[in-house]
């Protein structure tokens, strides 16, 4: 059987973030944010370190499915070391790719995260994508 | 006996997804609709359509006496004593608020105890603890076995002169548990309190007496059983129902209007504030007599033999983990190793085959199962043993797809 088609979703890089997580972990002093998705039972846990409007470190747990846990690990990748507009737009520019609209690829060299673009194609799983960037809104508006 | 050639009353069924025929394993979400059913609906809105109750006009009756003909043809189905037990709601759910608002608020007060199962599906859970915060009342959880099953000894243990509710679930829609409905409703009505009963995973698959069972109040959704959405309903015992408040106000539940005070009907239509669902009443009466020419008999029957087959056939997988009692309904809900249960959805999907992924809305006995998702493929009259065969290639291709393409 041919999975074409899913190997846009499940590509290598996505699978390589599902099985070794990068900033997977705590922060101990940092603002936490607990998002569920109460559609399928995905939970994460975002806690982010934001000093003087950039956000110096990033790190999630949680369960999901690959997806949802793939892109939390490149999301924490992404965002460290840029300031909190910057990340609001990559959140923005991220959600325009797993949706299947123009996205920016200008601005920021997007790296691992453009491996996700595949979503697009499964409406399903939007939701599963965009979880950890949700939380990272919702983390930099309540450090803001 | 069903055999495939039912198939020809489900048009949907008749389709291809992502390149392969459909193989719809997702009855217990939704079931698909006959013919029977479609044109039902249809024939009502081309010819019948009016409102009800109201219309001089002889519409009007013809309206009335098909919403009125479904009422009866939903009692005779679950044998009820009167029409008047019957009550048209948009589904379980709403059945259950109206019982837990109607009959909870006048009857529960602080320190009173309301028995519900680890099991319950949220439409079951949700309401009793909002009215466990209304009204100070406690919430008490019958233990379940490890495979998923309660024992009368389990109920014993919770129930106590402070019980005034008992809501358990018949059939649970994720372990596929078939509950004694009839033994815990003796129990319930032992300690002076009322027995109400999620059916929406039994009605569509088996022969129900709520007489037999003699519970209290009993809801179900049409949708579950061939019949079309936003119709479901809640059957309760002509003495409580007669004592109970509405909870929507408005017309066609009115008997006398002042400009200060009004007064009720009598029941069922106290309880159907507005324009009732008409048209979703006669395609659950449409589907209700398609259940019953096939025999409910044979429909559990061929649901017990698909079920039986793929649990056969899955346990030839290795890491496969399947959840729920050896006894269960028609069917099955597990997960792969290394595989969640979303990823697993997804290449099924890919291969024309339909499963339900996530907590099925049952997130408290999803967390008793220490699993943060599952997938469930739930077996109906129309599906074939063929299909489950398409199911277990799905399973294999799907742990090849995890296991070797990375």
């Amino acid at each position: 059987m041919s999975f074409n088609n899913l190997d846009m979703l499940y590509r290598q890089v996505i699978m390589d973030h599902y099985k070794n997580p990068r900033n997977r972990g705590v922060i101990e002093d940092g603002v936490t944010i607990d998002l569920n998705n109460p559609t399928c039972g995905d939970s994460l846990r975002l806690q982010l370190q934001v000093e003087d409007g950039i956000v110096k470190d990033a790190k999630f747990e949680g369960e999901g499915c690959s997806i949802s846990l793939a892109s939390a690990s490149m999301m924490t990748q992404i965002v460290k070391g840029k300031s909190v507009d910057e990340a609001l737009q990559l959140a923005n520019i991220f959600s325009q790719m797993v949706q299947g609209k123009d996205y920016d690829t200008d601005t920021f060299d997007l790296g691992d995260i453009e491996a996700l673009s595949g979503v697009s194609k499964f409406p399903a799983r939007i939701k599963c994508a965009t979880l950890a960037w949700k939380a990272l809104e919702k983390g930099v508006d309540e450090e803001a | 006996m069903i055999d495939a050639s039912i198939r020809k009353q489900f048009p949907i069924l008749d389709q291809e997804i992502n390149g392969h025929p459909l193989v719809y394993l997702d009855s217990a979400a939704s079931s698909q609709k006959p013919l029977a059913v479609i044109e039902a609906i249809e024939d009502y809105y081309r010819r019948i359509h009016s409102n009800v109750h109201r219309g001089v006009h002889t519409l009007g009756t013809h309206a009335t006496d098909a919403y009125e003909g479904a009422r009866e043809r939903v009692r005779s189905f679950i044998n009820a004593s009167v029409p008047e037990e019957i009550i048209f709601t948009r589904g379980t759910t709403t059945a259950i608020n109206l019982v837990a608002s109607s009959y909870g608020d006048a009857n529960v007060s602080a320190g009173d105890e309301i028995v519900l199962t680890p099991m319950e599906h949220h439409a079951n859970l949700i309401p009793w603890q909002q009215l466990a915060k209304r009204t100070g009342a406690k919430l008490r959880y019958v233990e379940m076995t490890p495979d998923g099953r309660i024992t009368l000894d389990a109920v014993r243990e919770v129930l106590s002169d402070r019980t005034k509710i008992v809501a358990m679930s018949h059939v649970s829609n994720v372990l596929g548990t078939i509950n004694p409905i009839a033994e815990v409703a003796k129990l319930a009505h032992e300690k002076g309190a009322v027995m109400v009963v999620d059916a929406a995973q039994s009605v569509p698959h088996r022969k129900l007496d709520v007489q037999a069972l003699d519970c209290d109040f009993l809801a179900f959704s049409g949708h579950k059983m061939l019949g079309p959405t936003g119709i479901g309903v809640l059957y309760g015992k002509k003495q409580l129902l007669k004592n109970m408040e509405p909870v929507e106000f408005g017309g066609e539940m009115i008997d006398y209007v002042d400009l200060y005070e009004s007064t009720w009907k009598d029941i069922p239509y106290r309880f159907e504030a507005g324009t009732p669902i008409i048209a979703g009443a006669v395609g659950l009466a449409a589907a209700i007599d398609f259940l019953e020419d096939l025999g409910l008999e044979n429909v559990e029957a061929h649901e017990r033999a698909l079920v039986t087959y793929a649990i056969e056939q899955m346990r030839t997988i290795e890491g496969i983990e399947i959840f729920g009692p050896e006894e269960r309904v028609g069917l099955v809900t597990f997960n792969l190793n290394d595989v969640h249960a979303h990823d697993l959805a997804t290449v099924l999907d890919m291969q024309g085959v339909a499963v339900r992924a996530g907590h099925h809305c049952a997130q408290p006995l999803m967390r008793l199962l220490k699993q943060s998702s599952t997938a469930r493929a739930s077996f109906y009259l129309y599906n074939t043993r063929d299909e489950v065969d398409r199911f277990i290639e799905g399973l294999r291709q799907t742990k090849e797809y995890f296991n070797y393409e990375f």
